[in-house]
């Protein structure tokens, strides 16, 4: 995104890498992986969150994958740990990614506490980040809105902290603003809202906070109209952005102040 | 030799294979995966130079959609 009107780039940078978007998309949920590309060129996203997973061995050789729609040349692959519920199956996972994709450093850690709800274990998310940021790896980190563990895991060298809104999958929007603002405010490093966002005035909610960017699969491809909703979520991130940058007048909550001229009224 | 892959058992002639030969049989040559045998990652220039023995426990992975 540039400013247009100081003309300067605003890019995203984690980890040395600058991006032009700040919208950042999953890949699952889709109905196909022709819809996947389609979504991802709509939200115009740059890095796509992808699982790691045994690979089906009763497939025909020409069977298409994900890798053949997304090639890994044209995207930033973030590999994520979805699914993992202690730190050693994380660590694991993460360094099969990286065998996977060729020595590629960048990964998403999470490691779950609970199947029901997707809330982030922190105190396993701690000592998996440790491990693998001595392993050479940039990490950036699916966390809870807790603004003590997000300077943790910044501290100890998280490239990019990224709570969530509300709960994976939720669509319930940003429930607390007020701890997201305590993290922005902490933190030195891109902070990146990766969960709860349902529709495109959440995003722009999150933006205008000042969150660096977003992080979001459900909300485009649970849409009716999923290439749509990518389109609306880069407008909203688009939007938010440009608001927080422009800085928002103050609120008034008591008093009105007219719009229009006070003097030379029609008498 | 009967192979753990993949959390399934699956079983070959011979006494050892190499991985290399091992995704030849399993018709997944030309796609992109990693393998771990036994816990521990195989690096891909490894691929013709060890062996997969009877009882070994093989994970191949590869990326699919996720969020």
């Amino acid at each position: 995104m540039v400013d247009k009107i100081s003309n300067t780039s605003d890019d995203l940078t984690i980890a040395g890498l600058s991006f032009k978007s700040r919208l950042l998309i999953g890949t699952g949920k889709y109905n196909s992986f022709k819809e996947t590309r389609s979504a991802i060129d709509a939200s115009q996203s740059e890095i796509v969150t992808v699982a790691i997973r045994r690979v089906n061995l009763g497939q025909s050789p020409d069977e298409a994958s994900l890798l053949d729609f997304i090639p890994p040349e044209q995207f930033t692959y973030l590999p994520n740990t979805a699914g993992c519920y202690s730190s050693d199956e994380a660590i694991r996972t993460l360094r099969l990614a990286r065998e996977l994709l060729d020595g590629h450093n960048l990964v998403k850690l999470e490691v779950l506490g609970d199947p029901d709800t997707l809330y982030p274990n922190v105190v396993e998310t701690i000592k998996a980040a440790k491990i693998l940021i001595k392993d050479g790896f940039d990490v950036m980190v699916y966390t809870s809105d807790d603004p003590i563990i997000a300077k943790q895991l910044e501290e100890i060298g998280c490239c990019a902290i990224m709570p969530l809104a509300s709960l994976i999958g939720s669509g319930m929007g940003i429930l607390n603003p007020w701890n997201l603002e305590i993290i922005i405010d902490k933190a030195n490093v891109p902070v990146i809202v990766d969960a709860g966002v349902g529709t495109a005035s959440d995003a722009t909610i999150a933006m205008e906070l000042g969150c660096d960017g977003i992080l979001m699969n459900t909300a485009i491809a649970l849409a009716h109209n999923p290439i749509l909703m990518a389109s609306a979520m880069r407008k909203a991130i688009e939007s938010g952005r440009e608001a927080f940058l422009a800085g928002r007048m103050e609120k008034k909550p008591y008093r009105a102040s007219p719009s229009s001229p006070v003097k030379g009224l029609i008498k | 030799m009967k192979i753990h892959i993949n959390g399934n058992i699956k079983e070959f002639k011979g006494i050892k294979t190499t991985p290399e030969e091992l995704i030849i049989k399993l018709n997944l040559n030309g796609k992109r995966f990693a393998i771990e045998r036994n816990g521990e990652i195989i690096p891909k220039k490894d691929f013709n130079k060890i062996y997969i023995n009877d009882g070994d426990k093989i994970e191949i992975i590869g990326a699919v959609g996720g969020g």
